[in-house]
């Protein structure tokens, strides 16, 4: 269970930067980028409670 | 900075983990613990008001590359070569220190300068946290630099509505929000970088001289490579030179756990703050003097609802723990009240603060001032620590001789932080060019003090 959390924590990570990198370099339109980052919330929010578990 | 958790964690020690004792052995940790915690703390919701006062206050492109590389260099050295080795000798929180040497009295006057200031940190928070829940809400005036007063009906309801949420999770403990704010850290501190990333291609220009301009916002003189390398070291000086930290490195194994604060400066401080200000370039390029530094509509502009996500939670992690730890400050005075009613107080004096745009716009005003205030009595610590026995004063002074009360620190923090007061209100010096000045006369006034003021034991009378 905790490597699928830490996949998908660094999955959602990606998304969160990865989007906005190539929407930087032009190969990546605005929408899609915000869009794929509000799926990297999601998935982070659903992933880091099992990833992080120091959070106490 | 400014993120208050790492000094609140000390203020007002919500921890019952060796509060009035040693860190025993056992219970001390590795540096790893210390390098996630400074990241954490020092990319928060304060980040998203200071980058853009920057180029408000006119910072040129090289002041503020080489002025926050500089001053954050500073902090951390502060915290690794004065924070850690007094906190890892003495291994107590700055409250049992300075109870030990000035007595519970002077502990419960620092306990309400400092309550009373996180309550308009957490204000501002609250204004920040609002400037994104407005956003779908187009009757919502979002307010600009120039904006002190609230700006509307609709922002006043959602702030009110806002600040008494935060008050309610507050006085049920903060632990929940501890936790969510534990959790985003690392998805936060990308956020920021996104939105810097996102803004590069829609920059008019990427000349940094265009970016960061140097001209005051205000037609006002600039804040120069000076005003923001001491900025930059000073923002948290109620922390490292104000010895707040000692609560925090108290469990460190060895001072050089102090390295840690690094994470926070060139993450938070650094990176943080320069993705923040080039969201605020942008719209100084679009919109021109009509520009709104309101974080919630640059976020949103730059990367959508995940952005207001962030600036939400960003906000909420930030002012839920000070009105926690400003609510049991007040407690700490007056011991008989209950911690829910100190908790109200703060949540409900940071909403009425939150309602006013001032204190987040003067940010960097109100964190100088911060730190002037509460710093100088590290100075007292220090003093008390390395110089004390060698300059024929009683460590822990008050401890010693059983008084509650000693006059010597208190003259020596009140003095000095009384004529800062005066030149800072008339000659409108910026608050981080005196912060190192008074800690220095409070150090130098205690010695003063002490030796004029207070009988020592042992010493003839």
């Amino acid at each position: 269970m905790n490597l699928v959390a830490r996949v998908v924590g660094i999955l959602a990570l990606g998304l969160t930067v990865i989007p906005a990198a190539l929407f930087a370099a032009g190969k990546l339109g605005e929408e899609p980028m915000k869009t794929a980052m509000i799926v990297g919330v999601v998935l982070w929010f659903a992933a880091a409670p099992l990833w992080l578990k120091g959070g106490e | 900075m400014a993120d208050t958790t790492s000094a609140a964690a000390s203020g007002a020690n919500p921890s019952n983990e060796y509060e009035r004792e040693p860190v025993p052995e056992h219970a001390r940790k590795g540096p790893s613990s210390f390098w996630g915690m400074y990241a954490g703390e020092h990319t928060a919701g304060t980040e998203f008001m200071l980058g853009p006062l920057f180029i408000a206050w006119g910072a040129s492109a090289r002041d503020v590359i080489l002025g926050l590389l500089l001053g954050n260099i500073l902090a951390v050295l502060t915290w690794r070569y004065l924070t850690a080795p007094i906190a890892t000798d003495v291994r107590l929180t700055l409250y049992a220190k300075l109870e030990k040497i000035c007595g519970r009295q002077l502990v419960s006057l620092y306990n309400v300068a400092n309550g009373v200031l996180f309550c308009f940190l957490a204000g501002a928070m609250v204004t920040v946290s609002a400037t994104a829940v407005g956003v779908p809400f187009p009757s919502v005036r979002m307010p600009t630099f120039s904006d002190t007063m609230p700006t509307g009906v609709t922002w006043c309801v959602i702030v009110v509505i806002l600040g008494l949420v935060q008050t309610v999770v507050a006085i049920r403990g903060y632990g929940f929000v501890a936790r969510i704010g534990h959790l985003a850290a690392p998805w936060m501190f990308l956020v920021f970088v996104a939105c810097g990333l996102t803004t590069l291609p829609k920059l008019q220009s990427l000349d940094l001289n265009a970016i960061w301009t140097g001209v005051p916002l205000d037609g006002g003189r600039p804040i120069g490579f000076l005003g923001i390398m001491l900025f930059a070291w000073l923002c948290n000086a109620a922390m490292h030179l104000g010895m707040s930290d000692m609560s925090i490195f108290r469990y460190a194994r060895r001072p050089s756990a102090g390295w840690a604060a690094s994470a926070g400066m060139f993450l938070g401080h650094y990176i943080a703050w320069i993705c923040a200000s080039l969201l605020f370039a942008l719209e100084r390029q679009l919109h021109g003097d009509a520009a709104s530094n309101a974080p919630g509509p640059m976020v949103f502009s730059a990367v959508g609802w995940a952005g207001l996500v962030c600036v939400v939670i960003a906000g909420w992690t930030t002012a839920n723990p000070t009105i926690y730890r400003a609510g049991l400050a007040f407690q700490g005075v007056m011991p008989s009240m209950s911690r829910t009613t100190g908790t109200l107080i703060a949540g409900l004096v940071a909403t009425v603060a939150g309602l006013f745009p001032a204190f987040a716009m003067k940010l960097l005003d109100f964190v100088g001032i911060y730190g002037t205030v509460l710093a100088p009595v590290g100075a007292i610590i220090v003093v008390d620590h390395y110089f004390a026995r060698r300059l024929g004063l009683t460590p822990n002074w008050a401890e010693r001789t059983g008084s509650g009360f000693n006059l010597a620190p208190l003259l020596a923090w009140v003095v000095p932080v009384g004529v800062f007061f005066y030149i800072y209100k008339v000659h409108g010096v910026f608050a981080s060019y005196m912060t190192v000045p008074v800690w220095l006369a409070c150090g130098l006034l205690y010695v003063v003090f002490s030796k004029t003021l207070i009988r020592h034991p042992g010493a003839s009378a």
